[in-house]
């Protein structure tokens, strides 16, 4: 039996209303040992920020594992409270922020590794669909250069705009940049899953 | 990591492993850059989106929900201190997937302007009445058969602004989690017979007529509640999967 694919609609000027929930940011619970933030804006074709969109993360736990049925490695033994999703809706300023743990490298089915990454979902009014995007990390050159999603984009200017940042300002090392620019100069790359 | 662990994940990355593969939904979701849309023109990608295997991520998600909701949050015209004005409706379907599987256990979030048209949002300056009954936001979990049920009003057609006189047909926005990264829809429900929907872009930018259809709810009789609300019936579809063996070479 095959039924047709319901289609997409955009989530419009007030997903505010149904959708942030308060812990909506916090893939772990604040305070949790290890976690880092992951943080930007998110800019129109002007430049301008995007005060009403919505920013969804889903990740690999820290063993590159996944607490789903199909991943085949089985049960996960991710951290406690750690939930792999996360959501936040941006401030009046464009900005999004996500509080997690670093994800683990992933095994491919074909034998390669997938480096450390995020998979994102941005929604807004004027999307008629999300737009799915990944996230990657400064700090892991050697992981991402064998990263084969990575390798899928052959211009390097537009690869770099999937590798997060990290704040300068941050001794610690656990506060990186990822800004989002739907349309323009320096465009992210979007994919078609 | 413990030693046991360490080994199924090197074993994992030598021999090759099964992964099921969400199909496409080409030619279904409306195109990203729909001019007559106007807040796309700003908005839309203008590169192409470059095509991605599913693999490991995008074939999991987030199951999650059933802490998250309460048999309450199904019902909008309940924890406020009176009942709202309007129509009161029953929304009730299932979650499939294209293979015509249930999807259970999946969030369903909605949310949605009152009956006068108004959205309880500061944004929504349309000079209707806010109603102190009514907040518009919903939420449940498919059961073992992917079935859902709200009781809500029926939202009123409102004004926009993205050209002369433009007015959206009432609509109810759905957002669903589904099973994986894959199966992730955000959309509106429609009302029947809608005089609306000709004119309306966001529901013409779908390109395919009878995918238009699908998100139009039918009324049933059968989920009407005699002397209480009138039901409407929509059933979601989100993209089936099929098993897909990779070898590693040199197996």
């Amino acid at each position: 039996m095959s039924e047709g694919i319901t289609p997409s609609q955009t989530v419009g000027p007030f997903l505010a209303i149904g959708l942030p929930w308060p812990d909506g940011p916090f893939v772990v619970p604040a305070g949790t040992a290890g976690s880092i933030v992951i943080e930007g804006i998110v800019l129109d074709g002007a430049g301008q920020p995007v005060p009403d969109a919505l920013v969804e993360t889903w990740q690999a736990d820290p063993d590159g594992r996944f607490n789903h049925p199909d991943d085949p490695r089985g049960p996960a033994t991710a951290p406690d409270g750690f939930r792999g999703f996360g959501r936040s809706a941006t401030d009046p300023g464009g900005n999004y922020r996500i509080v997690t743990l670093r994800p683990g490298p992933l095994p491919c089915p074909d034998g390669g590794t997938e480096a450390p990454h995020l998979d994102v979902s941005v929604f807004a009014r004027g999307l008629l669909d999300r737009v799915v995007t990944r996230i990657y990390f400064c700090d892991e050159a050697d992981a991402n250069a064998a990263d084969p999603v990575l390798a899928s984009i052959a211009d390097p200017a537009r690869r770099a705009t999937l590798i997060a940042a990290q704040d300068p300002g941050d001794a610690a090392g656990g506060r990186f940049r990822f800004d989002i620019r739907l349309q323009g100069d320096g465009e992210t790359v979007f994919f078609d899953v | 990591m413990t030693g046991s662990d360490q080994r199924h994940a090197s074993a994992a990355e030598t021999v090759s492993f099964t992964l099921p593969r969400y199909v496409s939904a080409a030619g279904v979701h409306p195109p990203l850059d729909t001019q007559a849309y106007q807040s796309s023109r700003l908005r839309a990608p203008g590169q192409p989106l470059i095509p991605m295997t599913q693999r490991l991520t995008e074939i999991t998600g987030p199951v999650l929900g059933a802490g998250r909701v309460t048999a309450d949050d199904a019902d909008l015209t309940t924890g406020h201190a009176g009942e709202p004005l309007g129509e009161r409706i029953i929304v009730s379907g299932r979650v499939l997937d294209s293979d015509g599987r249930p999807v259970p256990d999946t969030l369903i979030e909605i949310w949605q302007a009152n009956a006068s048209g108004r959205y309880a949002h500061r944004v929504d300056d349309h000079p209707a009445p806010l109603d102190p009954n009514f907040t518009g936001e919903g939420r449940c979990v498919t059961d073992s058969l992917g079935r859902y049920q709200f009781v809500t009003i029926k939202p009123g057609a409102y004004p926009w602004r993205n050209h002369y006189n433009a007015w959206r047909p009432a609509h109810i926005h759905f957002s669903l989690l589904g099973r994986a990264f894959t199966q992730r829809l955000v959309t509106q429900m429609y009302f029947p017979a809608d005089p609306l929907f000709p004119l309306d872009p966001i529901f013409n930018s779908i390109p395919d007529p009878q995918a238009r259809a699908r998100l139009i709810a039918a009324f049933d009789i059968e989920l009407t509640q005699p002397d209480w609300a009138l039901g409407y019936r929509w059933d979601i579809v989100l993209r089936g999967r099929t098993a897909t063996v990779f070898e590693t070479p040199g197996n």
